[in-house]
């Protein structure tokens, strides 16, 4: 095999092994293309366009699969909207290292979530919603927001009571867990009293999750003592639902108005039989 | 009929002279990886985060060419320090040659060395000799794909990113693509990932036209055509204008941009033709 294993492609176009003793440039012989009909030129340019095109399409079906999978995970704190933050994380996991507690994981290949992108699951190890933000602070591109300064304005996900029929709390039992781990206590969760119909003498404190306040951190799923958690923290925009724009909250315009929107009320005339 | 280079480098100059550069590679490539394993193992965190940006002593940021051009197709200019990082890294590399970070930084280097050498080993010579621009071709694709998407799509699939992810955050699944590479570039092509379609390197590539440190065919009237740097070069068509470019007028420096600055050429050379020099902007030349 000897000088076989030598590589002439971008010195000149010669069968492979041989090379020109000297260096021709620009010949009349031997030049860069010479030994290459256009058949052989166009074919193989068209094999590369192929090639180069199954790559882009591999990629573009694996962003679509992947795009539709990345729910239940939660990403840090300040983190920008998805697809923003999809075209600014560097994915170099400095995040990650910053995490006092490990919550924040990079996705390994195939995983629900972009491939090395930070992540966290709040029933492994949730938020612990860091006074000082370290995650945001350690990362260089801008994907989780330096514009976030209080932690308590983190919106992470939304936690969902999801399961209404295993909730103690709805059982009649007096759990509250979720409502006492919660790290805004008394605004992102409520505990909401409510007539016990089943024993008909009892009361259910039902936790009720604000979304005005909810971070979420995760801490009340993690601390759910069910089995598979009834409280669940979910991205915000899978479950957080919007008005339509053109909507108008009657008490909230006559609040604004200082009084009623329609001037005064309409009096009908009374119909009485045989009137 | 030989098949591989370096005896008579070994008879002419002893051990250490015929693999310096190719230890003291691996030394780099081995205390880059170290330093980042260093702070998931020890605490000590002299280099934080990965290959595609990383901190270094809790002070200076690096930033991969690819990812910050990606970022910036992608979603604009990114936040200061990826910017800076980027500067660091644009500056270190324009010194010591643009893709000087494939062969003495990059973990997939030893993957595709590895390969090439088990092709010596098992002497397989055939395989896709596809264009060494088809990695320019990439690039492009890479960046329009992010452009287009504004979404990083290429670092789903990216191998470099995904080795060293994998090696450093612990990412083991991400390894089987360093394996996938191996096995492309023993069987399908040879030096096909690093050689041939490897945007990373394409980017960094693209430095090297300012690039300061180069290998020089200082003493090319010596060669002996005994072929052995052709057959040890992962780029071999740099070599050709340097070491027999000297009829048409062209000077011993090997200013390929493809050139990785391994090293191997001086290394394997028994007639000592190559050697590493700095270009300085002012046309002097430093010899190491």
């Amino acid at each position: 095999m000897g000088t076989e294993v030598v590589e002439t492609d971008s010195v000149a176009k010669e069968p492979r092994g041989r090379r020109p003793a000297t260096l021709t440039k620009g010949g009349k012989e031997g030049t860069a293309t010479a030994g290459m009909t256009r058949r052989g030129f166009l074919q193989k340019s068209a094999g590369q366009a192929v090639g180069l095109g199954v790559i882009g399409l591999l990629l573009w079906m694996h962003a679509r699969s992947s795009d539709a999978q990345a729910a239940v995970a939660l990403r840090p704190p300040g983190a920008l909207p998805e697809s923003s933050f999809l075209g600014s994380c560097l994915r170099c996991g400095l995040c990650a290292r910053a995490c006092p507690y490990d919550t924040i994981k990079l996705a390994d290949v195939g995983s629900a979530v972009a491939a090395g992108t930070p992540y966290f699951y709040a029933r492994e190890i949730p938020c612990e919603m860091c006074q000082e933000i370290p995650c945001v602070k350690a990362c260089p591109s801008g994907a989780l927001d330096p514009g976030l300064l209080d932690i308590a304005k983190a919106r992470m996900g939304l936690a969902v009571l999801a399961d209404q029929e295993n909730c103690l709390a709805f059982l009649g039992l007096r759990c509250e867990v979720c409502f006492q781990v919660c790290p805004v206590m008394q605004k992102a969760i409520t505990l909401e009293m409510r007539p016990n119909t089943r024993s008909g003498t009892h009361a259910l404190f039902l936790p009720v999750v604000h979304s005005a306040h909810c971070t979420g951190c995760g801490k009340c799923e993690r601390a759910c003592v069910l089995d598979q958690a009834a409280i669940r923290v979910f991205p915000r925009g899978m479950v957080k639902g919007e008005l339509g724009h053109h909507y108008r909250l009657g008490w909230e315009e006559k609040e604004k108005m200082g009084g009623p929107l329609v001037p005064e009320q309409m009096h009908f005339p009374v119909r009485k039989p045989g009137g | 009929m030989k098949n591989r280079p370096g005896p008579e480098a070994r008879q002419q100059k002893g051990w250490w002279g015929a693999y310096r550069w190719l230890v003291l590679r691996r030394v780099s490539q081995l205390l880059v990886l170290t330093l980042f394993l260093l702070g998931p193992w020890t605490g000590a965190w002299l280099l934080r985060g990965n290959l595609s940006s990383s901190v270094l002593l809790e002070s200076v940021p690096m930033t991969d060419l690819l990812l910050f051009a990606q970022l910036l197709v992608a979603h604009g200019l990114p936040a200061f320090q990826a910017v800076l990082g980027f500067m660091v890294v644009f500056g270190l590399y324009l010194l010591l040659g643009g893709r000087f970070p494939c062969s003495w930084v990059c973990p997939v280097n030893l993957v595709t060395d590895g390969a090439s050498w088990m092709r010596a080993r098992l002497g397989i010579t055939g395989g896709w000799r596809g264009s060494r621009y088809t990695r320019y071709g990439v690039l492009l694709l890479v960046l329009l794909s992010a452009a287009w998407s504004g979404v990083l799509l290429w670092e789903w699939i990216n191998p470099v990113a995904l080795t060293h992810r994998g090696l450093v955050f612990g990412l083991w699944t991400g390894l089987l693509v360093a394996a996938g590479i191996f096995f492309f570039d023993l069987l399908v092509s040879p030096h096909g990932w690093c050689g041939r379609l490897c945007p990373t390197g394409a980017a960094y590539s693209l430095l090297s036209y300012g690039a300061l440190l180069r290998v020089d065919a200082t003493r090319r009237e010596a060669c002996t055509d005994c072929m052995d740097c052709y057959l040890v070069c992962p780029e071999p068509q740099v070599i050709d204008p340097a070491l027999r470019g000297g009829s048409l007028g062209l000077g011993p420096t090997i200013v390929g941009v493809q050139c990785t600055n391994c090293g191997r050429c001086i290394d394997v050379c028994p007639e000592n033709v190559y050697e590493f020099a700095f270009h300085l902007p002012n046309k002097s030349r430093v010899a190491l």
